[in-house]
């Protein structure tokens, strides 16, 4: 996985709560068998017309958000669906950071698998930030080192995580081959719970 | 003296197989359940590191959320989700792992075919990439959905990387009216909890009202926790789960020393909650979502709440952007709302008690001329009893079609789907934004509101329904 240090990068600022993972990446891209491939169809059903052509009305479409890699949204993101789609489309095309007051929790999960870091500010912090990002294109730089979110204008906050999730993504581990490193007390554990033995 | 333990508690501690300094802690996992959406990319990821499956025997698929509900002797006309079910195929044979497959008696939707089959058990810690795995905990289980990288770390190592989750005790006290079942009941706990009410939390439902509870009963009520937020719910095992239990396929050989130690794991008394939230289920009524989250809901006997009437300026965004895209009016009376579409299905609401309750609703009615309904099976099993109790035919002689077991259009990935602007009465779990299909408006309910809305063709409260059976 690829490590995540500091990153720097244009916010796209969505505007809207629970947003759920079938908006993320709608049912009928999930027949693929691949990884990869799924940033096109990000968000497909709020993104794209009808007719197939980008919807002015909606955020990503905005020419100030282009090349962003910064999502910004509201309360309880990613919510419903469990499908590990949504952080794959999110950062097929090209987000390596989203910023929410709260998460869903099996979302949240998957991101941090994904090299993709999921950061909760307080909701006041938010506010700004959406403040913050409305005249024109918006830049935010995220320290995961320091754990701290700040702009060339005065915003800084510090962020909250895991300490074991934030090492994980600092040096881009391996979770089975971590994993594995335990594969002792994992047979010992079996061992004393007949497991594999008829 | 011990300290006391929740239900949580124990079956956390049990599983724990290490807690490094500096790392979350490994969590054996008893039972791995797999379909073909979410764990293709996961067996890839262990063919590229030549690693295998620690655990086949503790492994089990089958394919649900794609397949087609029609003929099952056709081929899959869809070529993508022919190839995923091939792939699904593929794997567990090169894995090692047990599949029931397309033409097996005992296909169904994973979280159906789980406890009818007694694989899943009290105690257990049990992972899907599903977030209705929650549905197990009806079981008193430890059961959650997982991402597909989390898929892969369980076939390696039959083991999986957390923190302990907070507890959350939701008691019911008192009794449910007539009429008014598990999902009215789960519907209206995740409106007064919200949809992140449960976040970080795994929930434990406890009281009287939950204990008198049906297994099947239960299991609509732990599905849904998700949509409360939760990483999980469940209700400790009682009687009712271990006559549930007794006599299934792989339900233990010493089912009595097993029921022992079932009797074990229930919270111990006094025990210590992160948070408790207290309801009464005297004050259920049928429940109807409205918007497009499950806790945009109210009673049969409500309106449509007016966006402008809600606390915060977040609710009236949310509610003015759902309103919007569910064709309504804030003021409009709920049983005013006709339907296009009905659909009686879903690892929520597929179960045998569950195609009863809407039969005996449908006995001797017909399906009102406006309306398109459909009854989806959970399971082979299922569709086999009911069609033994003569269900099949009350549904199809009042103008239901009768279909194969499978997800279907609870999220419509197969052909079963909602066209742009059809509104449908749906026995599933969720109301998101085009979830039944793009442009599709789905309010969630229970089986038998849900068959009362294909007789008359709109809302109508199952308590002054006339029952002809």
């Amino acid at each position: 996985m690829e490590p995540f240090t500091i990153h720097t990068g244009v916010v796209a600022a969505l505007d809207r709560a629970n947003v759920d993972t079938d908006q993320i990446i709608p049912k009928q891209f999930l027949k693929r068998i691949e990884r990869t491939g799924f940033g096109e169809f990000l968000f497909f059903d709020w993104r794209f017309l009808p007719d197939g052509s980008p919807d002015p009305a909606f955020e990503l479409n905005d020419a100030k958000n282009a090349g962003a890699s910064i999502l910004l949204a509201r309360r309880n993101f990613g919510c419903g669906s469990s499908r590990e789609h949504a952080p794959w489309a999110l950062g097929d095309y090209g987000f390596r950071v989203v910023i929410a007051p709260t998460f869903a929790d099996i979302f949240y999960s998957n991101c941090f698998q994904n090299g993709i870091l999921p950061i909760r500010l307080d909701e006041a912090d938010v506010d700004e930030l959406f403040q913050r990002s409305q005249p024109g294109s918006y830049t935010l730089t995220v320290d995961l080192e320091k754990q701290v979110v700040s702009d060339d204008h005065g915003f800084s906050k510090t962020f909250e995580i895991d300490p074991f999730r934030r090492r994980s993504l600092l040096e881009g581990l391996d979770a089975i081959g971590l994993s594995l490193q335990h594969v002792d007390a994992i047979d010992a554990w079996e061992r004393a719970h007949g497991v594999g033995q008829g | 003296m011990s300290t006391p333990r929740s239900l949580l508690d124990k079956i956390w501690d049990q599983h724990v197989v290490c807690a490094p300094e500096g790392e979350q802690a490994l969590i054996y996992i008893d039972l791995h359940l797999v379909h073909e959406v979410t764990s293709p990319q996961a067996f890839e990821g262990l063919r590229l590191a030549g690693r295998k499956v620690r655990r086949p025997e503790r492994t089990f698929a089958t394919p649900d959320h794609n397949v087609p509900t029609t003929d099952r002797s056709l081929p899959i006309a869809d070529p993508v989700s022919r190839q995923q079910i091939d792939t699904l195929r593929n794997n567990c044979r090169e894995f090692g792992v047990r599949l029931f497959d397309l033409d097996d008696a005992d296909q169904g939707i994973v979280h159906v075919i789980g406890p009818e089959m007694g694989l899943t058990q009290p105690g257990m810690t049990i992972v899907c990439g599903d977030s209705h795995t929650a549905t197990h905990g009806a079981l008193g289980a430890l059961a959650f959905g997982i991402g597909t990288s989390e898929v892969e770390h369980v076939l390696a190592t039959q083991t999986l990387r957390q923190s302990k989750p907070k507890s959350l005790e939701l008691r019911v006290d008192g009794e449910l009216a007539p009429g008014i079942t598990a999902k009215d009941l789960v519907l209206f706990l995740i409106g007064k909890i919200s949809t992140e009410g449960g976040t970080g939390s795994v929930i434990e439902y406890t009281g009287p009202c939950i204990r008198a509870l049906s297994m099947e009963q239960r299991m609509t009520v732990c599905n849904m926790s998700i949509e409360a937020g939760a990483r999980a719910g469940m209700i400790a095992p009682d009687e009712t789960t271990f006559d549930y239990l007794r006599g299934r396929d792989f339900a233990p050989k010493d089912f009595d020393a097993a029921v022992a130690r079932w009797k074990e794991l229930a919270s111990d008394p006094g025990c210590h909650y992160d948070r408790v939230e207290v309801f009464n289920g005297a004050d259920v009524v049928p429940q109807v979502t409205w918007g497009t989250n499950p806790a945009q809901v109210t009673g049969v006997d409500a309106t449509v709440p007016d966006p402008a009437s809600l606390p915060t300026a977040a609710d009236r965004d949310s509610a003015t952007r759902a309103l919007e895209y569910m064709g309504l009016s804030g003021g409009q009376k709920i049983c005013d709302i006709s339907l296009d579409r009905v659909f009686i299905g879903s690892c929520t609401n597929s179960r045998i008690e569950d195609l009863r309750e809407a039969a005996r609703v449908v006995h001797g009615h017909r399906v009102a001329s406006t309306v398109s309904a459909m009854v989806v099976p959970g399971s082979g099993r299922v569709k086999r009893q009911a069609e033994a109790e003569g269900l099949h035919r009350v549904f199809q002689d009042a103008g239901f079609e009768w279909r194969e077991a499978g997800c279907s259009m609870c999220l419509g990935m197969n052909p079963d789907t909602l066209s742009v602007g059809e509104r449908c009465a749906s026995t599933s779990n969720r109301n998101f934004e085009g979830r039944q299909g793009k442009g599709g408006r789905t309010h969630l309910v229970s089986p038998s509101m849900a068959a009362a809305a294909a007789i008359t063709g709109h809302f109508t409260d199952i308590r002054g329904w006339d029952y002809k059976g």
